[in-house]
């Protein structure tokens, strides 16, 4: 089973993000599951969201403590929180933008999903949209597929720029 | 239709395909997304349903009863402190002998505050003479309701059957759900006592003991006879649908030295503790209780048992330790656990049956002397 740990601020859409990794791990025919941490939910705070992906049924409902690899949406949370709390030895990180952080060892990707966002004028209530282009990231980091990212993507959304997003945080991520 | 969704979206579409001709809602955390869905059904027209926006839960269940006495099919969903605010009413459809299905998404009781899982919320209503499942997946939440409306409304039954899903843990969770082309699953609802106004009958009149003590025996022998209507229900569900779903779920539990005994979501998180104890050396089993009302009869004779609640019963115990305690002649160690939506991990269930107690009760996380 692959774990993930999604942190983001509540209107970033780390939640819409953990559904669509779901569902684009569920069109690789694999078992998948999403679900937020549910707490006070506003604008702006901090939220977490996780995303098992298994070739078997998946039976846990308790939150993620061990992850696999944690996903930054953004990177001033983690002035405030501990994102690298139980991440496993070896474990992954992707952060949204290029800014330097100490993250202990642990192997950490970047890739600016603002710009991308922004580029492609993708945003919401003056909200960059962070959670179609970081699917493309994690399809380049193999955790689902490139067809399954876009098919997951189009399923939950029609404008077509969010697949262009998508895209292109795939050809700009260097693994 | 094989797709992705919540818990709450999975009953709401279950309610599409059931098509019931009122619904009356009121929203609550963490139910909302159930009458939201629905709600848009109806007014896409998706659904060709009444739907009746109500000031209180109270309303929403009179509102069903109303509907329900004149003969169609009814439902509504609420959570907590809703369904304890309809609880005169919850009563009054049992009674009526009206079969409403309602969604309830459990969640803790205040004070203190707190919107996350627990079953204490339907487990107040044990007694109301409303049939009671709790499940433990979306798909589960989904095949429940569609199979609810069934057995509730077949004549040997014509009691309310409640749908129990965990807060946010399965009401907010994505997981896969196949959707079915539902035909005839569900027969025309055929109401003996509905209204006719060719017919003009007295309805809630005032009953002396004779006939009163006469309503209490029928409905608890339609409780008893809905024993073979769910057996044949869930015998159906799983020739058309190919999901074969018992009263309980058992998980290794044949050769098991020791049961973990619980229901929604901690049911299926004990599967897992379960194959971790059997690493171990330690033959454990999981039963998750799914119906809670009609009682099973569980074939646990010569097991250990350590039975998990998400709820609790002041100066008595555990409500499912009880049941378990008083029915099967057993003595448990009684774990109470999740309150509140306290998290619970396998491993701490695991813990659990390491260190079990017959015939005490635990508190997880709580120190003895606080």
């Amino acid at each position: 089973m692959y774990e993930i740990r999604i942190h983001s601020r509540g209107g970033q859409g780390g939640v819409t993000a953990a559904k669509l990794l779901a569902l684009a791990a569920f069109r690789d025919h694999k078992y998948a599951t999403a679900f937020p941490f549910y707490g006070a939910e506003r604008r702006g705070a901090p939220v977490v969201s996780f995303v098992r992906i298994s070739e078997s049924p998946i039976k846990v409902y308790s939150q993620i403590r061990k992850p696999d690899l944690i996903v930054v949406l953004d990177n001033s949370i983690m002035d405030v929180v501990d994102v690298l709390h139980g991440l496993k030895p070896g474990g992954k990180v992707l952060l949204n933008g290029t800014l330097p952080h100490d993250m202990k060892g642990f192997k950490t990707l970047s890739v600016d999903l603002t710009s991308i966002a922004l580029r492609l004028n993708l945003v919401v209530a003056g909200s960059p949209i962070l959670n179609t282009p970081v699917i493309g990231a994690l399809a380049k980091m193999g955790i689902v597929s490139k067809d399954s990212a876009k098919l997951a993507i189009s399923e939950m959304f029609s404008d077509d720029r969010n697949v262009q997003a998508a895209e292109a945080a795939y050809q700009e991520l260097v693994i | 239709m094989l797709m992705i969704s919540t818990g709450n979206k999975a009953v709401a579409s279950a309610v599409k395909d059931a098509k019931p001709s009122v619904i009356a809602a009121y929203p609550i955390t963490p139910q909302t997304e159930i009458v939201e869905q629905i709600a848009e059904y109806v007014s896409s027209g998706e659904l060709m349903s009444r739907y009746i926006m109500v000031e209180s839960e109270h309303s929403a269940m009179a509102a069903c009863i109303g509907a329900s006495i004149t003969g169609v099919r009814t439902f509504t969903a609420t959570s907590s402190h809703g369904l304890l605010y309809m609880h005169e009413m919850v009563n009054w459809a049992a009674g009526g002998r009206l079969p409403v299905v309602m969604a309830n998404v459990n969640r803790a009781v205040g004070p203190g505050w707190n919107i996350w899982a627990e079953h204490t919320d339907a487990l107040q209503e044990r007694d109301t003479g409303w049939l009671q499942v709790y499940v433990g997946t979306v798909q589960e939440a989904y095949d429940a309701t569609l199979m609810a409306f069934r057995i509730a409304e077949h004549n040997d039954v014509l009691l309310p059957v409640m749908v129990n899903l965990d807060g946010f843990l399965l009401s907010h969770i994505n997981q896969s759900l196949q959707t079915e082309d539902v035909g005839d699953f569900i027969p025309p609802i055929q109401l003996p006592h509905a209204i006719d106004i060719n017919n003009p009958r007295g309805y809630g009149t005032l009953t002396g003991p004779d006939d009163y003590f006469k309503f209490r025996w029928d409905i608890e022998r339609s409780m008893r006879d809905s024993v073979k209507v769910i057996e044949e229900t869930q015998g159906e569900f799983a020739k058309r649908f190919g999901r074969p779903y018992g009263f309980t779920e058992d998980y290794r539990c044949d050769d098991a030295d020791v049961l973990i005994i619980s229901m929604g979501t901690l049911g299926k998180e004990a599967e897992v503790a379960t194959d971790l104890l059997r690493e171990e050396g330690i033959k454990a089993g999981s039963m998750r209780i799914r119906w809670f009302r009609p009682f099973p009869d569980l074939d646990i004779a010569g097991k250990e048992i350590v039975v998990i609640d998400r709820d609790y019963s002041f100066g008595s115990g555990g409500i499912l330790a009880e049941a378990i305690r008083s029915r099967c002649r057993v003595e448990p160690y009684s774990v109470i656990a999740g309150l509140g939506g306290q998290e619970v991990t396998y491993e701490d269930i695991a813990g659990f049956v390491r260190d079990r107690r017959p015939g005490e009760e635990y508190w997880f996380g709580v120190k003895p002397d606080v």
